[in-house]
């Protein structure tokens, strides 16, 4: 639900990566999604914001199909996620990368063999191509040389990096990261962000992140999405957030939303939350 | 009342519950079994699964079995000595080793030391969302970290039986020389001549049952935590206490049907 017109923004592909339908989901009486639509465009951006517990990182999993909707339809890379059987959607998946909020490393495989697995798994490389890969992405997200320690041997930003790293090895269409940044100090953080942005341009890939550090965020993405009270309440491009009407949004960003109380009702709008990337900058006239 | 009632019909809720997921578990190990071709477990996580399961148990099984052989022959050599047939004290011993202690002890020291821990690793595993994150790199978790440990749960229990019951039964005859003294030739042909190999293979196809037990409770109540340190503490509870509960409830069974 936009606060105000849909992105206009020039589209570099019409093709959705992402298509959530009315897509709701409860916890016994808990009801977290209530009716969240969204089409994230190929190639797009895309932040996700909102106070603790809106249900980011369950949207997420929603996504990236982990967690099954209670109603509604979601599509992803084209393909039809809901109603599908898990191993239906492993094709699907491997076109997925995703880096859960806490990093989710296997404590059975060392650092290497974490980075490795989705690989590996998939089999088609030697162990030396492997190893090569590996060394590449783990110098990328500043850990070179960490290929033999374990999880537990890492701190809370180093889990994040090798989870980071893990999810990108393969070089998926669409990529979900959970709070990435997330217990990283600014310098590191920046890093990360430079980081995701600069594999972003090289791979063209669909990224979808959910972030608390919004001011970071914001310089990262194109678009934004404000989740709250189980609807995606404002969906646009980053540089139209300053003029957005919406007043729990307006709250969100000035840190004066009460995410306990609920939430006003959000202002009407005309079509589904649509995201597409924005058009490239003017190419300058000789 | 109404609370009385109320606690019981959750209690019964939570055990329906409970006993559902577990059914539910065992089919799908058994389709995963049907359908190997598939996806064959992971040889990798299988081989570690059996080294940790049955190497690392061997010398506390070995222990508890020899003196459970002792214990066996002392219980037996009191009735024998006083009714003069010493010749019966081997047979005596071996018979409870072979058919029930053997199998029960060492399914419980099974259960205590492997089941527990295979309950603690799945449930950490789950709380800090890597069986997620298998999935969501398209691994199926029961073909990648369940069916292996299932698999060797249950057949290193049988290994770890078979040389349990050599080693307990060189324990009844070590206590019956030493404490009873009763002669090693005559607890040698006390065995020999008495005990069938369908004692042995009683006892053997409990311990089949026993490790399919605890290795589907183990499993069933790692994966299906909830709640984070506390919720790990109280899946290794419930899977240590149903895995006892199994395998004295199995064995009765066991034992009415083939007595």
């Amino acid at each position: 639900m936009s606060s105000g017109p849909q992105p206009t923004l020039a589209a570099a592909s019409d093709v959705a990566a992402v298509e959530l339908t009315r897509v709701a989901v409860a916890f016994g009486a808990h009801q977290v999604l209530t009716e969240v639509s969204l089409r994230v465009a190929a190639g797009v951006r895309l932040g996700l914001i909102g106070p603790a517990a809106a249900g980011k990182s369950l949207l997420l999993k929603v996504i990236a199909g982990l967690c099954a909707p209670d109603a509604g339809t979601v599509a992803v890379l084209g393909q039809e996620v809901t109603g599908k059987r898990e191993a239906e959607l492993g094709p699907l998946r491997q076109r997925i990368g995703m880096l859960f909020q806490n990093p989710a490393l296997f404590d059975f495989l060392t650092v290497a063999g974490n980075v490795a697995f989705p690989l590996e798994q998939r089999g088609g490389h030697s162990p030396e191509q492997l190893a090569a890969l590996v060394a590449e992405r783990l110098r990328a997200v500043g850990l070179a040389g960490s290929e033999a320690r374990w999880p537990a041997q890492l701190s809370g930003g180093m889990k994040k990096r090798v989870g980071i790293a893990r999810a990108s090895i393969a070089r998926p269409e669409l990529l979900l990261y959970d709070e990435p940044t997330a217990g990283l100090d600014p310098v590191t953080s920046r890093k990360i962000f430079d980081l995701l942005d600069a594999d972003q341009r090289a791979t063209g890939a669909t990224l979808i992140t959910a972030s608390s550090d919004v001011v970071a965020l914001l310089g990262f993405v194109d678009v934004i999405a404000f989740l709250h009270g189980g609807v995606i309440r404002h969906l646009g491009p980053v540089a139209e957030l300053a003029a957005a009407t919406d007043p729990e949004l307006a709250r969100f960003l000035a840190g004066t939303l009460d995410a306990a109380a609920p939430p006003h009702a959000a202002p009407p709008h005309a079509a589904p939350p649509h995201a597409t990337p924005p058009a490239p900058p003017a190419e300058p006239s000789a | 009342m109404t609370a009385l009632v109320t606690s019981l019909g959750r209690s019964v809720l939570a055990l329906g519950r409970e006993l559902g997921g577990l059914i539910l578990l065992g089919a799908r190990l058994l389709h995963a079994l049907v359908t190997w071709r598939r996806g064959a477990p992971d040889a990798r996580e299988l081989w570690s699964a059996l080294h940790r399961m049955g190497n690392r148990s061997v010398p506390i099984v070995l222990a508890t079995a020899l003196f459970a052989g002792g214990l066996m022959a002392i219980q037996a050599g009191t009735f024998v000595k006083k009714l003069g047939a010493t010749g019966l004290a081997g047979w005596g011993a071996g018979y409870a080793v072979l058919r029930e202690i053997g199998p029960i002890l060492i399914g419980l020291m099974f259960s205590g030391r492997v089941g527990a821990n295979t309950t603690a690793e799945l449930a950490t595993m789950t709380v800090t969302e890597q069986l997620d994150g298998l999935r969501a790199l398209a691994i199926d978790p029961l073909r990648y970290l369940i069916l292996p440990r299932v698999l060797a749960m249950t057949f290193m229990l049988v290994v770890l039986t078979v040389l349990g019951d050599l080693v307990a039964l060189v324990g009844s005859s070590i206590v019956g020389y030493t404490v009873l003294g009763i002669e090693w030739s005559t607890m040698y042909f006390s065995f020999a001549d008495n005990l069938a190999p369908a004692d042995f293979l009683h006892g053997v196809t409990k311990s089949v049952a026993f490790g399919g037990a605890i290795a589907l409770s183990s499993c069933h109540f790692g994966i299906s935590v909830r709640g984070g340190a506390a919720g790990v503490g109280r899946a290794v509870n419930a899977s240590v206490v149903s895995s006892a509960v199994a395998i004295v409830v199995l064995d009765f069974f066991l034992t009415y049907v083939t007595a």
